[in-house]
């Protein structure tokens, strides 16, 4: 073990938002009878996990990690999923999208519909099943404006329904997360941290992640505004060229509906760089399921969305 | 990136609903260039759709349905702003008294209150109301931004008039610094740069206040560390480490300490964090803690250093009452104070801070959104200081058995101003 020293009082960023995190991750622990943190692979949900492995170490994670696969992943986030699983030691549970298709629980919108929606069927579907009381997520309050009004705990009625007009009192660090059988919790440990803040973590740690979000050659097709990865899941229309770029991605969600940024920041002090000057969101920058409608975000959440 | 010398301040807007606090941070936001390019093409995109205008600020911030709809908010928003040196975390609250709680729950880790007054208005009973909240609440440092000085055509006898309302009301509640600014929010002027407009004002703006203001000194009193127990960790050699957040003052190894209830004196043996080893631990941090004596602690029980908190089973507290049903004097329910839970009662209501002269009425009952002076007594012994010393082991919340809503915030003794 190696002595590490900071000066008095807590008052390094990083310092104080890990130590929050990790309170958090303790606190929903120890009152929940089942919880489950949701794991996407993506940087938030990798650096969520990490905090979770620093929160227990050296035990092993007290709950299991849960992977809602839409089918639609990239390939290169799936291998960083099950490496992060071993890892990490967390036992991985996965909830299909395909099995809710198949079982008739939502429609199928097709090979190249958005199963983004769909999701929270099958998460809904997976937390009652396994029993679990309360769910760990990687959201973050800057990305959206109706994750900004989001509680860190963040209560769900018996159908999986958040009701943002009646949120409980949240004071202090006394997260209160009683629920009764069949409601459960949703909780935030990341809710404060920033794009920004997030990188720089990463880089601090120096951590491993999916290789899509560093600079790489790919060949893409602009559709809708947004650089497509050309793939399984998206192929080129008859007026669409494709053309070969250097991009990363900034957020990672369903092959379809992910759009990768040009970009040259190949490791992370790069990303850094690149984040900490970006004039655009990683959400609006990357992601097509978000343009819908002016409240989007908050009417996927109301039906129990991550 | 300076990443290592970014400090957080937390602030938290309070003051009357259509005063203008939504408007101010969008403002800040916007002329700090805080906001992406997207995210103010889509409140633009709202605002035209809404029909108010070419960019109503205010949606900077309203991001529920309802709030844009009502031109209201209903719960707190939470932004983020950075400069080279400084993490800010805003909680923009409602200022609607239907929302108090909401108000309550962003005030409740701030630094700092930033209250926005209209100054055609002058002090409301609610900006007021607020103000009592967020010195009850133990925010230190106050900002007021007399709003809207554009409409009375930045008149220096108006901004006085209410500047000294706030500096009464402010010297009563003992806020340790008040700093009143004459703002336009609608127009940003003393909001990020001092304005032409108001050459009679040679203070600060808002902005300039935020980012002088001290940090995160809340975390840092008078009386000793404490560690409040929240997880039992097993070695793998054996042996149990204690895990939970530091608050009060810094724990080092081979330092005294006792762990409380049992009052078991020991010493620390060890700090760690995730398998690193440190030889101290600091308020705010997350710490596992190994203590030389063998021990059954757990969650609940608290490890603390001289001078010792108070081991109780009754203490008088203050409460903010967010129940929809009110309190009664005899009423059960559930208390979280720090990592131990346990049934409590009310044994007695001994009056409600009126908010108008700062007085105590004796009352029946509490109603929602009243402050009510109370004692309490608990089915477990609590370890507990006063809240005045240690917001951290000073504070609880009650929660309603049947349906486990949080109805009460409470605060361990009394208020200092009254």
């Amino acid at each position: 073990m190696v002595p590490m020293a900071s000066s008095p009082p807590l008052t390094n960023h990083l310092d104080i938002l890990e130590s929050h995190a990790i309170f958090i991750l303790r606190e929903v622990a120890a009152e929940g009878e089942r919880p489950v943190l949701l794991f996407s692979g993506g940087k938030d949900s990798a650096v969520l996990l990490h905090l979770a492995a620093k929160a227990f170490a050296p035990q092993q994670l007290p709950f299991p990690i849960m992977h809602v696969d839409t089918g639609q992943n990239f390939e290169e986030v799936l291998r960083y999923r099950d490496w992060a699983a071993e890892h990490y030691g967390a036992r991985l549970l996965i909830a299909s999208v395909q099995e809710s298709i198949d079982q008739g629980r939502v429609a199928d919108p097709g090979q190249l519909g958005s199963r983004n929606r769909l999701q929270s069927v099958t998460l809904l579907d997976a937390i009652t099943a396994n029993k679990f009381d309360a769910a760990f997520g990687g959201a973050r309050r800057d990305e959206d404006k109706a994750r900004a009004k989001e509680r860190i705990l963040s209560f769900r009625d018996s159908f999986g329904q958040w009701d943002p007009k009646a949120q409980r009192p949240e004071l202090w660090n006394l997260y209160q997360g009683r629920v009764n059988a069949g409601e459960h919790l949703r909780a935030f440990p990341l809710s404060d941290w920033t794009e920004l803040d997030i990188w720089q973590y990463i880089e601090r740690e120096q951590m491993e992640l999916p290789s899509i979000y560093f600079a790489h050659e790919r060949q893409v097709i602009l559709r809708d505004g947004m650089w497509l990865a050309v793939g399984p899941f998206v192929e080129p229309q008859p007026h669409e060229s494709v053309e070969t770029k250097v991009v990363r991605f900034r957020t990672v969600g369903d092959a379809n509906c992910t759009g990768a940024v040009l970009s040259n920041a190949a490791s992370l002090s790069e990303i850094v760089a690149e984040v900490s000057v970006a004039n655009v969101s990683e959400r609006g920058a990357t992601r097509g399921d978000d343009k819908f409608s002016e409240t989007a975000m908050e009417d996927r959440k109301r039906e129990g969305y991550f | 990136m300076g990443a290592s010398t970014k400090d957080v301040l937390r602030l938290a807007t309070i003051g009357s609903v259509d005063d203008g606090k939504s408007t101010l941070i969008g403002r800040l936001l916007v002329d700090t260039r805080q906001l992406f390019d997207d995210q103010l093409d889509a409140v633009a995109a709202a605002s035209e759709r809404r029909g108010v205008g070419d960019l109503d600020l205010s949606f900077v911030t309203d991001g529920l349905r309802a709030e844009r709809e009502q031109g209201i908010t209903i719960d707190v928003a939470y932004r983020y702003a950075a400069t080279p040196t400084r993490k800010f975390i805003i909680a923009d609250c409602p200022g609607h008294v239907q929302y108090t709680r909401n108000m309550a729950t962003g005030a409740s880790t701030a630094d700092l209150a930033l209250a926005v007054v209209d100054v055609a208005a002058g002090l409301k009973e609610q900006t007021r109301r607020h103000l009592c909240i967020a010195a009850l609440l133990g925010v230190r440092n106050l900002v007021v931004a007399v709003n809207k000085m554009d409409r009375v055509e930045w008149s220096q006898s108006a901004f006085r008039t209410v500047a000294d309302q706030v500096a009464v009301v402010s010297a009563e509640l003992g806020f340790a610094s008040c700093e009143v600014i004459p703002v336009s929010a609608l127009l940003g002027d003393n909001v990020v740069d001092r304005s032409d407009a108001s050459r009679w004002y040679s203070g600060p703006s808002v902005l300039e206040v935020l980012e002088s203001t001290r940090a995160g000194d809340l975390t840092i009193t008078a009386q000793g560390a404490r560690l409040p127990v929240q997880w039992v960790l097993r070695q793998n050699g054996g042996g149990r480490t204690y895990a939970g957040m530091v608050n009060g003052g810094t724990f080092h190894v081979g330092d005294a300490v006792t762990l409380l209830p049992a009052g078991i004196e020991t010493t620390i043996s060890a700090i760690h964090l995730g398998g690193v080893s440190r030889a101290d631990a600091y308020a705010g941090l997350s710490a596992d803690i190994d203590l030389a004596a063998e021990t059954d602690a757990g969650r609940g029980d608290m490890i603390a250093a001289s001078p010792l908190p108070t081991v109780t089973k009754e203490f008088d507290a203050t409460v903010c009452w967010f129940g929809e049903k009110p309190m009664e004097p005899g009423q059960r329910f559930r208390l979280k104070h720090t990592t131990r839970s346990t049934p409590a009662r009310i044994i007695q209501l001994d009056g409600l801070i009126e908010i108008e002269n700062l007085g105590v009425e004796s009352v029946e009952r509490l109603s929602i959104n009243q402050i009510g002076l109370v004692k309490i007594g608990c089915a477990d012994a609590l370890v507990v200081d006063e809240y005045q010393v240690n917001r951290a082991t000073g504070s609880f919340v009650l929660v309603d058995e049947v349906t486990n809503a949080t109805v009460a915030a409470g605060m361990i003794g009394r208020p200092s101003f009254l």
